[in-house]
């Protein structure tokens, strides 16, 4: 019975438990330290029962120029999911077990085993076990893993640990080795930034006197799709993030705007004005056959694929107010998605294929919503008054998306079912338009 | 009662997810994994397109080159024809001379939905402009959406400087 791996019971019994016990705290975790002009996260809700593991110092750890274990701590405790047990300077070294009975006594109910050792070349091999406190049998070991690294890619070798400890002890895909782009505003100066999903490496893709909206990832991670006004209209770019080479993708007469990669990463959908008002076209990632998919009489925008690439969802008013549709790419047919209130915008689709975030206005103001796509149920996930531009992590857990905080934008995120709620900020900048990459390969 | 449940469903998860490695050596359990990706950006620098101008004096005056629309609405008002009209007249002089009407949207809703709102203001100027007779190869109607606000306070009276549309020369 114990051979049969079932994710998806996990999954379940792991979030279930969630939806019986959790609450909303509202406790402030400030997290780790962090370099100047990187994003600030700060957990600002979380369940209330927090998993308790051990991630020690790792043995040899010290011949780093870097901690990876604070990388793995500071990504756990942000998850919003873990309680993270301090046992100070103490190792707990990959080559045998650890007194389990011990780490269960100072309350741990997992404890990582881990030890860097030197290889060849200045390279540096990071072995580690995750175990299981509470079994008192001969198979307490969880699962373990051998990571290569050069000592600068302790940040992303860190992501991966917490990521393995992350799908081990919840049964979903970790989402801390992914990037998100977003844009800053300072003054008149705009500029597209790379991060991973912890705020940290941040660095600059593009700057430009002009806004930059909508930037949207590739199935690969490699390349981003963006609207850039730096000739006073908008024009759509492809731009190669690791050569900086970019692209026209679109540049037709009028406005051309929202681009939405297909799952097969060989077209995008966009938005064009060359006949008229804004309607949706596919094009080849090469920019060459662009071809209207619909005509509609009003506005139709905000594309985004179905993970499947059967779908596109998107905005459009021909009923009047702006709501959510989709297409059925294959065999042209169009079902509204979104009744309830008069404004429902920018759908986003779980990589799941399963919820779609989106904006809708509320009596208070703009919020963050989820619907669950086979009950067609709404849940407003935000309280603010101008939340916009939700994504999903690639896990389909969480979703990214900005919001306004005194006169300035910054990002936060919340997870699909509200319970964790994190506050993502940049000292002394307007921060836009986030949107989270995939898992990478 | 709930803390006493929580440590049997975890025994259950924890017992489910536990075949993965067995035996004293660690599992490299995926291939791809053993080299963690170093991420590298390059930055790219977009300047400014510059904008010529050997127009009259009245097309620079701001009164004259940008009209007003009402809250969601796409209909040109009456205030606005007069300055319609003078940019048509200019364009039926100067055949070579070539307008970008901007249109924009007030702060408040998704960016690309106002984008979109904004080329329906731009798109009513672009029509009355050819009912003008102005030539339609003069004039490109686009959107700055709410990216250009003439005025940043979230109040009705900026909202109603936002929602507007701009005549802009290009040689």
């Amino acid at each position: 019975m114990n051979n049969i791996v079932i994710p998806s019971c996990i999954n379940t019994i792991f979030s279930s438990f969630l939806r019986l016990t959790c609450v909303l705290a509202m406790t402030c975790l400030a997290v780790g330290t962090r370099a100047q002009d990187a994003l600030d996260i700060a957990v600002i809700g979380s369940g209330e029962r927090l998993f308790p593991i051990i991630v020690p110092v790792f043995q040899d750890e010290g011949n780093l120029p870097h901690s990876i274990s604070e990388v793995v701590r500071a990504d756990l405790e942000r998850s919003g999911l873990f309680k993270l047990i301090d046992i100070g300077p103490m190792t707990l070294p990959e080559s045998k077990v650890p007194d389990l009975a011990a780490m269960a006594a100072r309350g741990a109910d997992a404890a990582l085993s881990a030890t860097v050792v030197a290889s060849s070349s200045g390279r540096h091999e990071i072995r580690f076990r995750l175990f299981d406190t509470t079994r008192t049998d001969s198979k307490p070991e969880l699962g373990g893993m051998i990571l290569r690294m050069s000592p600068e890619q302790y940040r992303i070798t860190g992501h991966r640990i917490a990521d393995f400890i992350y799908e081990k002890l919840t049964g979903i895909p970790g989402y801390f080795a992914t990037r998100i782009a977003y844009v800053v505003k300072n003054s008149q100066r705009y500029e597209l930034h790379i991060a991973d999903s912890d705020g940290m490496n941040t660095q600059p893709a593009l700057r430009s006197h002009e806004s930059i909206i909508s930037p949207s990832w590739s199935p690969d991670g490699q390349q981003l799709a963006y609207v850039s006004f730096e000739t006073q209209k908008p024009v759509i770019y492809v731009h190669t993030l690791a050569t900086g080479q970019r692209r026209i993708l679109a540049n037709f007469k009028g406005s051309n705007s929202a681009p939405a990669w297909a799952p097969d990463g060989k077209r995008l959908a966009v938005v064009l004005t060359k006949d008229g008002l804004s309607q949706i076209y596919l094009i080849n990632a090469d920019g060459s056959g662009a071809r209207r998919l619909m005509t509609s009489s009003g506005i139709d925008t905000e594309p985004a694929w179905s993970p499947d690439g059967r779908f596109i969802y998107f905005t459009s008013d021909r009923s009047g107010s702006p709501q959510i549709y989709r297409l059925d790419v294959a065999g042209g047919g169009v079902e509204r998605i979104t009744f309830d209130g008069s404004y429902n915008v920018t759908p986003r689709p779980s990589a799941d294929g399963k919820k779609l975030a989106l904006m809708t206005q509320t009596g208070g103001g703009y919020r963050i919503a989820v619907l669950d796509l086979s009950s067609r149920q709404i849940v407003i996930l935000t309280n603010s008054s101008r939340d916009e531009s939700p994504s999903f992590a690639p896990n389909s857990n969480m979703i990214l998306y900005a919001t306004v905080n005194g006169n300035k934008g910054t990002l936060a995120a919340v997870s699909a079912d509200g319970l964790i709620k994190q506050q993502l900020s940049i000292q002394a900048a307007d921060v836009r338009e986030p949107a989270w990459g995939p898992f990478q390969k | 009662m709930k803390n006493l449940l929580f440590p049997s469903l975890l025994a259950l998860a924890l017992a489910a997810c536990q075949t993965d490695t067995q035996g004293t050596s660690a599992k490299i359990d995926d291939e791809s994994m053993q080299q963690p990706q170093q991420t590298r950006v390059t930055a790219v620098d977009a300047t400014k397109r510059g904008d010529a101008s050997d127009l009259p004096d009245w097309a620079r005056d701001s009164s004259r080159n940008s009209v007003f629309f009402d809250y969601d609405s796409y209909v040109i008002r009456s205030d606005a024809r007069p300055v319609i009209e003078a940019h048509a007249n200019l364009l039926a002089r100067q055949p070579d001379r070539k307008v970008t009407i901007q249109g924009n949207a007030d702060e408040r809703g998704s960016r690309e939905y106002n984008l979109a709102l904004g080329q329906k203001r731009a798109e009513a100027v672009r029509r009355a402009m050819k009912l003008q007779g102005a030539n339609d190869m003069q004039i490109e109607a686009v959107s700055l959406g709410k990216e250009h606000p003439r005025c940043a306070a979230s109040t009705e009276s900026c909202y109603a400087q936002n929602r507007r549309g701009d005549f802009v020369y290009f040689r």
